[in-house]
């Protein structure tokens, strides 16, 4: 196992490295002057222009800026934004934003999706059943932007039962609504294979004998299938995890979310090279992270696998 | 350790029942499955009793029933879509049947057991040996985990596989075939049930195995006193530890008979065909003997005697009339006791 881990950690570099590498690139091919975008319409003077480019170091060749912001990236500095904040101050802005919606979101796929996929699971072709694998065909086939306006417009503009836009990121009943629809999509997945592998194992040799020992109904549920029906949804959900952390950039831009999603759709539109690649990296980061986590709760859930 | 030498002592074999009831008696049992191609007749009529320390053998091809019957005695069927239209299932003289699901519940596990034939997903694989073994005493006599699980050690060694302790942490895919069953075992004893309902208990396992694990049934049955139903097509299996074998075909029992006899005078043509189809050495080179056709679509059997598409000495009233379970006599008409064959030429078959 500590070996595994240890594997798993030391992989991460040359993804690390490479990831990094190749955002940079793409950062710095994208259209656009950053430096003339500072100035707007305005003509910029050549000289003030020269003066700026020099002091981000875009002047330099390109492996070398990528040198000299990997080697301030483990300094732990994420180099400055083009209006002079440093992109650590807007990263510490954005995650805990996007990280309290994305765990808002989680948290309603976890109790609706598994609470829904085992009742459906268990309840297979009846009235329940077929609602819910309806309701979750229709979420599916919609696209999140729409889901999301028209909850915007019926719920905050039409009911006014929520304010259309979250005003204050801190309020967690202002990020309900948002989450839900940011969660509406991997709900509808984690409910149908919840459904599905619920429904295989409850015809499994094993559940029989749980039954045949007289267990307790209850125990039968919550033990002997439930153990083995969480694996595959367990491992959904955490792979969904890294992908809400990366924020929602339609959700967050909907209802006007200061995540990182909306903070990174904003970098981009400016081309604000280095905003954009921290972000990213920190991204890539949760990720691997995440997914180290799945591998090894994975482990814990099925013996049968093991790891050297 | 101290719960070790408390329980280490063989406990004593039950009195037998005074009154003369049977331990378990199934009478008229029917049930059906419905399915989408129509009703699907599993068990049609089914009568068997077992007593305490007796071994019924209940033998047939697959789809015969016999399974079915098990589980409908279990209570484990899948109901919907199977279904009991008719029938009694008296557990010491009480009709199962008519039994609540809770108690029932009670019943299972701690009355009567089964032990299944696919060891390896019978068990859970994603908990320990030792867990899976200890929740019998933790669901139906409310001990600790830690009790339980020292109960468990016990139990693995009662059915002796090795280095207990340190194993029973481990899971079922790290135990061997023989191992595995062992534990199915051991965990259809853990509450020393009066009956245990072993489903082809061999039947995955290769044949030095078969033996050690059949022995170990006979044996363990034999200490506790327990009435045993031995499901099984192997007719090997059968004769070393069965008291009396009921054969079943279509969802019938076509022949009862105490085991020796059956094996030395079948009074069923159907009997006959299975005994003709185990290889013989003294007949090697020579084809096997096989029962011509398929066993019958449950959800169209035929009229008549079922048997009667695949038996060489069908005659029309096999067509027409279903035969009862008839008593079987010796040529003079003395009573043989337990024998009984559903043949309406039981006597051209048994007597030549």
């Amino acid at each position: 196992m500590g070996r595994f881990v240890a594997r798993r950690l030391l992989q991460m570099i040359p993804v690390f490295i490479g990831t990094t590498l190749l955002i940079f690139l793409m950062v710095y091919s994208l259209p656009g002057d950053p430096i003339k975008s500072l100035f707007g319409p305005k003509a910029a003077d050549p000289a003030t222009v020269a003066r700026l480019r020099h002091e981000y170091g875009l002047d330099k060749p390109l492996l070398e800026q990528y040198w000299n912001y990997i080697s301030g990236l483990f300094q732990g500095d994420f180099g400055q934004s083009f209006t002079g904040r440093p992109v650590a101050d807007l990263m510490s802005e954005a995650f805990p934003v996007t990280i309290r919606l994305a765990l808002l979101a989680f948290g309603f796929e976890v109790i609706v999706g598994i609470a829904l996929g085992v009742l459906t699971g268990m309840r297979r072709g009846k009235f329940l059943d077929q609602f819910v694998l309806v309701l979750t065909l229709i979420v599916i086939s919609i696209p999140v932007f729409v889901i999301g306006y028209v909850t915007q417009f019926l719920l905050g503009l039409k009911w006014k039962v929520i304010t259309p836009t979250v005003q204050d990121s801190e309020n967690l009943g202002q990020l309900m609504i948002p989450a839900i629809v940011l969660a509406a999509l991997s709900l509808a997945y984690v409910i149908r294979l919840t459904r599905t592998t619920v429904g295989e194992n409850l015809r499994a040799d094993y559940i029989r004998t749980a039954v045949a020992k007289g267990l307790p109904r209850k125990r039968v549920v919550g033990v002997h299938l439930m153990r083995n029906s969480l694996i595959p949804v367990v491992t959904f959900l955490g792979t969904d995890l890294g992908l809400l952390m990366g924020g929602a950039i339609v959700t967050e831009g909907i209802f006007n979310i200061q995540g990182v999603g909306f903070t990174l759709f904003k970098a981009i539109q400016t081309s604000e090279g280095p905003t954009v690649v921290g972000i990213v990296t920190v991204l890539v980061l949760v990720y691997l992270l995440t997914s180290l986590l799945v591998d090894l709760l994975y482990a814990v859930l099925d013996p049968r696998i093991r790891y050297a | 350790m101290t719960t070790m030498e408390k329980t280490a002592n063989v406990p004593e074999p039950r009195a037998a029942d005074g009154d003369g009831t049977p331990l378990l008696q199934v009478r008229d049992l029917h049930v059906e499955f419905h399915t989408r191609d129509g009703v699907a007749k599993a068990v049609n009529g089914v009568n068997y009793s077992v007593n305490a320390g007796e071994t019924l053998a209940v033998l047939g091809e697959s789809g015969s029933g016999k399974s079915v019957t098990a589980q409908a005695i279990m209570g484990i069927l899948d109901m919907p879509p199977g279904r009991i239209p008719q029938g009694e299932i008296l557990f010491r003289g009480q009709d199962m049947l008519k039994m609540s699901a809770e108690e029932r519940r009670k019943l299972r596990g701690s009355k009567i057991a089964m032990i299944f034939q696919d060891a390896l997903s019978s068990l859970n694989p994603v908990l320990s040996v030792g867990y899976q073994l200890g929740e019998m005493y933790r669901v139906h006599q409310g001990l600790s985990k830690k009790e339980a699980k020292a109960k468990a050690v016990e139990l693995m060694d009662r059915v002796r596989i090795p280095a207990a302790k340190e194993r029973v942490d481990d899971y079922p895919h790290q135990f061997s075939g023989g191992m595995r069953q062992r534990i199915m075992i051991a965990m259809a004893l853990a509450l020393e049930p009066d009956l245990i309902i072993a489903d082809e208990p061999t039947t995955a396992l290769d044949v030095t195995v078969q033996a050690q694990v059949m022995d170990l049934l006979a044996e363990l049955q034999r200490e506790y006193n327990m009435g045993l139903i031995l499901i099984t097509h192997d007719l090997g299996v059968v004769a070393d530890v069965a008291d009396k074998i009921a054969v079943m075909y279509a969802g019938r029992i076509v022949e009862t008979a105490p085991v020796d006899e059956l094996y030395q005078r079948p009074a069923h043509p159907y009997t006959r065909g299975l005994l003709d189809s185990i290889p013989r050495l003294d007949q090697k080179g020579q084809e096997l003997y096989a029962i011509k056709g398929l066993p019958p679509n449950l959800l169209n059997i035929p009229s008549g005697c079922a048997f009667n598409p695949r038996c060489p000495k069908a005659q029309d009233i096999c067509r027409t009339e279903t035969p009862a379970l008839a008593p079987v006599t010796e040529r003079d008409g003395a009573p043989l006791a337990g024998r009984g064959s559903a043949c309406h030429f039981w006597k051209e078959t048994i007597h030549g």
